[in-house]
């Protein structure tokens, strides 16, 4: 299974490139002790055989921010992804399984949740926090975030429900949770493993957005703080492409390496996509 | 008479992700006569949807054609080939009903839409005159027209099949190919569509049909002649009737054997059916294919794969079996000039 | 056939059956879905009695309601309004576990039946969970080897995995599941429509075996009047809902004046 999985180009690729991005911001901060919140020159140094990268508005090394802020980014996406796929995994089994009332409330509230624009909920929840510890920040993204999953999930749920050996398993005497955690979730495991990625990536484009306009998570650097520092020093007008380009970049290499590996697990559960 | 369809050495596979082939038809020649329906029944892996798909020009990875050619009204064509008869000419030639055709439809496209598609793939026309066309031919078939505007959900199961046969023979194809197209329908609404496919043929809209089913009592409603195919050979062929009444290969006598009519010889005794499963596709059995089934298999079985030859006088009816054949030949020294050498 | 005295092949005594007493007895049955204009009544004021080591077959072509009533007797939706009764005592609201210690079903897909996940041992162990008292090992050791001898399957097979299985194969395993509670009634909802004629013989074929050997009452679904007529000692015709007809199986086949039932018997293809 692992090898045919291997033998689909798009994932390897997909996978190369999300490894080698864990990887850098895992033993990245690690090669070099350095404070990335220190400065180490002035204003928009360029690019030198030392500061690799040049330096910001205010004289930091970009490349170790890049580093320090890369990991800060996933883990922010990875805690939303986590907390976003739970709340809508079980807002979606309970309401399409239990249904009736339950799933008229349920959904009622989700349809509500996906009307509001997210961004005006995460603003209002994070200019309502005084400290914004990078967990605390993930959290917020995820539970504004959970509501496509919950549909998607439900409508999955509803389905798989009229199964016959959901049937079986009440004649065996399991009950409403012993049924959706044993013959209801295994079966779109390959759905919610699809869903947690999207969650992911989305994750950690919210978390750059919400720096954007000057939310991000305090006292750490991330790529939206990055991305943040370099729209509010003027680095475009100035020509420091070198303060811009390199978070802008990594931000859509992650995103892209996400959805492409989403796509490529889609067509791998979903042998009816596979190209010929 | 004349074959309206004949199909010379026909081999498929499928050929898997690690490079196994399964052979999943070996070797099968038939004719479609004009006029005429040819059932083709079997138990499930026994080839018969793959020689459907192959024949309705449908064959496509991982099924490969290995060999095979096809006669159809004077036309020659090789099915190993990628396209074996222009597209334009098969709508006319060649048409399908599949089995609930109209569940994989989509459901927000009316009846008359899927008229309209289907007329369109194959020749300039409009919407209008399609949909008169086919408001034309239900009436002719005593169906109500209005189904035009119908959703295929808002028909019955029985009603569905039945505009779907009318809609694929809409360009009058030579030959239809139909692939269990009552296997879903209770029993009344199986007989409806029997009655439709019968009438399209008394009115020469169609001029023959390859009618594939496991349901053998049903061919004998509607099926001139019954090829029974096994793990991808034929193992009989003949004229309905005789291949019902006096099956000759043994997985044809057991076929009959084991179906349930409600008639008061079934509950007299236990039916047996048949012991064991189809062979797998990867692992065929050496011989006669039959042979780990088969109650009168002996060396010969296990070794030789035996010939289709002809086992009644009429010069229609075959079996390929070793033991009917040797059957047959010990009778036919003892009984010089009898009358009939038919094997029980 | 002798069903006085049912044996337990458990060792597990139920309370004897009274032979004159129904196993189950269905009165005024109602299930109607949806509502106001858009209301659809799937089964209609049906009353009827199962008693017990009977086997009787109920048909009626697609849409007739039949797979609602099964679904109705096993519990698994209920009843608009009527009563379900088994042996004498109402059992159409409250508890379930107890009722599907004593009723249990085959059904239609052997391969949606399975949970994919599961082992053959897991999915026959899992039946045991409607009991009030989990079973020492050895006692579902026991039942396992009984309830797979029951159905001709081989120990072997305890440790495969659904896909290890052939459809034939599958549902026996679901019959099995069904057998280790040793249950008074088994509902089989077409469970051999999705199977080769060569192997529904088979099982049918078991199906009455298991009745012979442990008096087990089978309710058999079906559409397929050839199967009905093979199996059952007594037919229940089904047609839009409601139940037209019933009687002995052959006096059905041969005599009935119900029209539907006529031209029920009038479709199916025969052989002679």
């Amino acid at each position: 299974m692992i090898r045919s999985l291997f033998g689909n180009g798009r994932f390897r690729l997909s996978f190369s490139l999300i490894a080698l991005i864990v990887v850098t911001a895992l033993v990245g901060p690690r090669l070099d002790d350095r404070n990335p919140l220190f400065a180490v020159g002035g204003r928009y140094d360029e690019p030198s055989s030392q500061i690799w990268l040049g330096t910001d508005a205010i004289g930091n090394d970009v490349f170790l921010q890049l580093m320090h802020g890369l990991g800060t980014s996933l883990y922010i996406g990875l805690v939303a992804g986590v907390v976003a796929t739970l709340i809508g995994v079980a807002i979606g089994t309970l309401s399409g399984y239990i249904g009736g009332l339950l799933d008229e409330i349920l959904m009622g509230f989700t349809n509500i949740l996906i009307t509001v624009p997210t961004i005006v909920i995460l603003v209002l929840l994070s200019v309502a926090l005084q400290n914004r510890s990078t967990l605390l920040l993930g959290v917020i993204i995820g539970v504004t975030s959970w509501p496509w999953t919950a549909r998607a999930v439900r409508a999955q749920t509803s389905s798989l429900k009229t199964r016959e050996h959901v049937d079986v398993a009440k004649l065996s005497g399991a009950g409403t949770f012993g049924v959706i955690m044993r013959e209801i979730l295994p079966y779109m495991m390959s759905y919610v493993v699809m869903a947690f990625v999207l969650q992911l990536s989305s994750g950690v484009l919210n978390e750059a957005g919400l720096s954007l306009l000057g939310l991000g998570p305090s006292q750490s650097i991330s790529l939206g703080k990055m991305l943040q520092s370099a729209l509010q020093g003027e680095a475009l007008r100035t020509g420091a492409y070198w303060a811009i380009l390199p978070q802008t970049i990594l931000l859509s290499v992650i995103a892209f390496s996400l959805l492409l590996l989403q796509s490529s697990l889609d067509e791998f559960f979903n042998p009816r996509l596979r190209r010929r | 008479m004349a074959a309206l369809l004949s199909v010379q050495n026909l081999r498929a596979a499928y050929r898997l992700a690690n490079g196994v082939e399964l052979h999943a038809v070996d070797d099968v020649s038939i004719d479609l006569r004009e006029g005429e329906v040819l059932g083709v029944v079997g138990e499930s892996g026994c080839g018969k949807s793959t020689l459907a798909t192959i024949l309705a020009l449908n064959a496509a990875p991982p099924l490969y054609v290995k060999s095979g050619t096809m006669q159809v009204q004077g036309r020659h064509a090789d099915l190993t080939e990628s396209d074996p008869l222009p597209r334009s000419e098969r709508g006319k030639l060649i048409s399908t009903l599949p089995q609930s055709a109209m569940n994989a439809m989509n459901p927000t496209t009316r009846v008359r839409d899927l008229a309209y598609d289907v007329l369109r793939a194959h020749e300039r026309t409009t919407r209008k005159a399609a949909w008169g066309r086919a408001g034309a031919r239900l009436e002719q078939l005593g169906l109500p027209t209005r189904v035009l505007e119908r959703y295929p959900h808002e028909l019955s199961g029985g009603m569905r099949q039945r505009v779907i046969t009318v809609i694929s023979t809409l360009l009058d194809p030579t030959i239809l190919i139909a692939d269990e197209p009552t296997s879903a329908l209770d029993v009344s609404s199986q007989r409806a569509v029997v009655e439709m496919l019968k009438d399209l043929l008394a009115r020469k809209i169609i001029s023959g049909v390859l009618f594939i089913t496991h349901d053998l009592p049903l061919l004998r409603h509607i099926a001139d002649r019954v090829a029974v195919m096994y793990a991808g050979k034929v193992a009989e062929l003949g004229p309905t009737e005789r291949v019902i009444n006096t099956p000759e290969h043994p997985y044809a006598r057991a076929l009959v054997g084991s179906i349930l009519v409600p008639e008061p010889h079934i509950r007299a005794a236990r039916v047996l059916g048949i012991p064991g499963s189809p062979p797998d596709l990867a692992a065929m059995p050496k011989g006669c294919r039959f042979h780990p089934r088969c109650p009168l298999a002996d060396t010969r079985s296990r070794e030789e794969v035996p010939p289709l030859v002809e086992v009644g006088d009429s010069g229609s009816h075959f079996a390929a079996c070793w033991r009917t054949l040797e059957a047959r030949q010990l009778l036919a020294g003892n009984l010089v000039g009898g009358p009939d050498g038919r094997v029980g | 056939m002798d069903a006085s005295v049912r044996p337990s092949h458990t060792g597990v005594q139920k309370s004897p059956v009274d032979q004159t007493q129904p196993l189950l007895a269905v009165r005024n049955l109602n299930r109607t879905f949806g509502s106001g204009a858009n209301a659809v009544a799937a089964v209609k004021d049906v009353s009827f009695e199962l008693y017990p080591g009977e086997i009787v077959a109920l048909v009626g072509e697609s849409g007739s309601g039949k797979s609602t009533l099964a679904r109705l007797l096993l519990r698994l939706l209920a009843p608009t309004s009527g009563e379900i009764q088994l042996l004498g005592k109402n059992v159409t609201h409250g508890p379930k576990t107890a009722y599907w210690r004593e009723v249990q079903a085959v059904f239609q897909d052997p391969f949606a039946s399975f949970n994919q996940f599961y082992s053959v041992r897991r999915v026959m162990l899992s039946a045991l969970g409607v009991l009030q008292k989990q079973p020492t090992r050895a006692e579902r050791d026991s039942r396992l080897r009984t309830a797979l001898s029951q159905v001709g399957l081989s120990e072997s097979l305890l440790e495969k995995r659904p896909y290890e299985l052939s459809g034939g194969q599958r549902q026996r395993v679901m019959m099995a599941r069904a057998l280790m509670l040793a249950p008074q009634l088994l509902i089989a909802d077409e469970p051999t429509s999705m199977l080769d004629a060569s192997l529904r013989v088979s099982i049918l074929n078991q199906l009455k075996d298991v009745r012979d050997a442990t008096g087990t009452t089978l309710l058999l679904i079906t559409h397929d009047l050839g199967q009905a007529y093979y199996v059952s000692d007594r037919l229940l015709v089904m047609y839009r809902g409601e139940l037209v007809d019933t009687g002995p199986t052959e006096q059905v086949v041969a005599q009935s004046q119900h029209p539907y039932t006529r031209a029920l018997i009038a479709d199916v293809p025969t052989l002679h």
